[in-house]
């Protein structure tokens, strides 16, 4: 057990160990929907909502089920079932209860079954051996840091959307060269904190 | 008639259809594992063997798979390779194993191998889909090893490992780090672009709107 205070990887995993920027989870979704400021935002608000609750919902499983039983390598099918149950259920209490919630995210959280930081998140969580303090902090912070950068990115590209720009880089290419800009950026916070 | 159809596939799925550059599918692990050759290597051997059982797998049964269920079978005929190839990466090759970290686990999230077996091996025979999962994987590996390429040779000055820059080769720290992948990543794809043009009526299957 590796013995990180869980404030230090919350701010790790939004800073210098963002999910996108330096560990390349959730690009896929990252790229299609980084359109729009509020698309974007919308999305990593179900990202980081679900992010948390799986994270929490996995350590569980997997020290108190998987774990005893010497299940481990289970780990895989039984993470993604729990992620794709998750957000089923929380469509259908959304559905039921929270009528304007559902409005506003429900379109996202069928994307989000597929999104590798969600599965990417957990199994980062086992393999680091974190504990539950430290499990929830990296969950609510991947989840943020991942909200932060697809936003910053949905800016940006609203900005250079009259940009003239050479063939065959419009659209995924210069997302990418743009993303690759921002890693840089980011790389100048990795004097604050740094978890590995 | 058979061999031509192969053939066929090949083409599509290595060039003009490749899932990395023209569809922009699965880059998470394509961006993270290419800091040197070898790891690439493994990695598209491990996607190469997962998609094509997979979709080999899928297609045998695709008439007995109810059509609502189907995505959750085929995640977990997707998952149920992917713990074959982690649990052969420990036994055999623990070093590599410890290399990927969780990107091997990640293969299940890999959107090219759902892709396929929701595009190809749905509507196709098991042969077809086999050799469909094989050229996909294929491309992507090529793909990897493009990148890999060229962030091992400037990022460490070596090629699998061998010094091939010589003893003089001041290392580009950037390429081996998080920008060095994006960066060629979106070059690679510019130059795609150009080197094999969209056909102006035709779309693009897939495409990044397909997540």
């Amino acid at each position: 057990m590796i013995d990180i205070n869980p404030l230090v990887i919350f701010f790790a995993s939004i800073f210098t160990n963002n999910m996108i920027l330096s560990n390349f989870l959730g690009m896929c979704s990252f790229i299609a929907v980084s359109g729009e400021i509020k698309t974007s935002l919308g999305l990593g608000q179900a990202v980081t909502f679900v992010l948390t609750f799986t994270t929490i919902l996995n350590y569980f499983i997997y020290h108190y089920i998987l774990a005893p039983f010497g299940l481990e390598y289970l780990r895989f099918i039984v993470f993604i079932i729990s992620i794709a149950a998750f957000v089923q259920l929380v469509e259908m209490v959304m559905d039921r209860y929270f009528e304007t919630l559902h409005y506003a995210l429900g379109i996202f959280l069928p994307l989000i079954t597929v999104n590798c930081a969600i599965l990417g998140v957990s199994l980062f969580m086992v393999i680091r051996d974190y504990n539950f303090y430290q499990s929830l902090a990296f969950g609510v912070g991947s989840g943020l840091g991942w909200t932060l950068a697809i936003t910053a990115m949905a800016g940006i590209r609203t900005k250079i959307k009259h940009a003239k720009l050479p063939k065959g880089l419009e659209g995924p290419g210069i997302t990418l060269i743009i993303t690759g800009l921002m890693a840089l950026a980011f790389i100048g916070f990795s004097g604050i904190v740094q978890i590995q | 008639m058979v061999s031509k159809k192969i053939k066929e596939v090949f083409t599509l799925g290595i060039w003009k259809d490749n899932p990395v550059y023209r569809q922009i599918l699965g880059i998470c692990s394509a961006l993270a594992v290419t800091n040197l050759m070898l790891n690439s290597l493994v990695m598209g051997l491990g996607l190469i063997f997962v998609t094509a059982f997979s979709e080999l797998t899928v297609s045998i049964i695709r008439q007995f798979t109810p059509k609502h269920i189907r995505m959750m079978v085929q995640t977990l005929i997707i998952s149920a390779y992917v713990i074959i190839v982690d649990i052969l990466l420990k036994a055999y090759y623990p070093a590599m194993s410890e290399a990927l970290g969780p990107y091997v686990g990640l293969i299940i999230t890999n959107c090219i191998i759902m892709g396929r077996c929701e595009s190809y091996a749905q509507k196709n025979p098991p042969l077809y889909s086999f050799i469909d999962g094989i050229a996909s994987g294929m491309g992507y590996t090529i793909v990897l090893l493009i990148i890999a390429f060229f962030r091992e040779l400037l990022g460490f000055g070596t090629l699998f490992g061998f010094n091939v820059m010589g003893e003089a080769w001041v290392s580009w720290t950037l390429m081996i780090m998080p920008p060095g992948a994006f960066f060629m990543l979106g070059i690679l794809i510019w130059v795609a672009y150009n080197l094999f043009p969209v056909d102006e009526g035709g779309k693009v299957k897939g495409g990044a709107t397909n997540i």
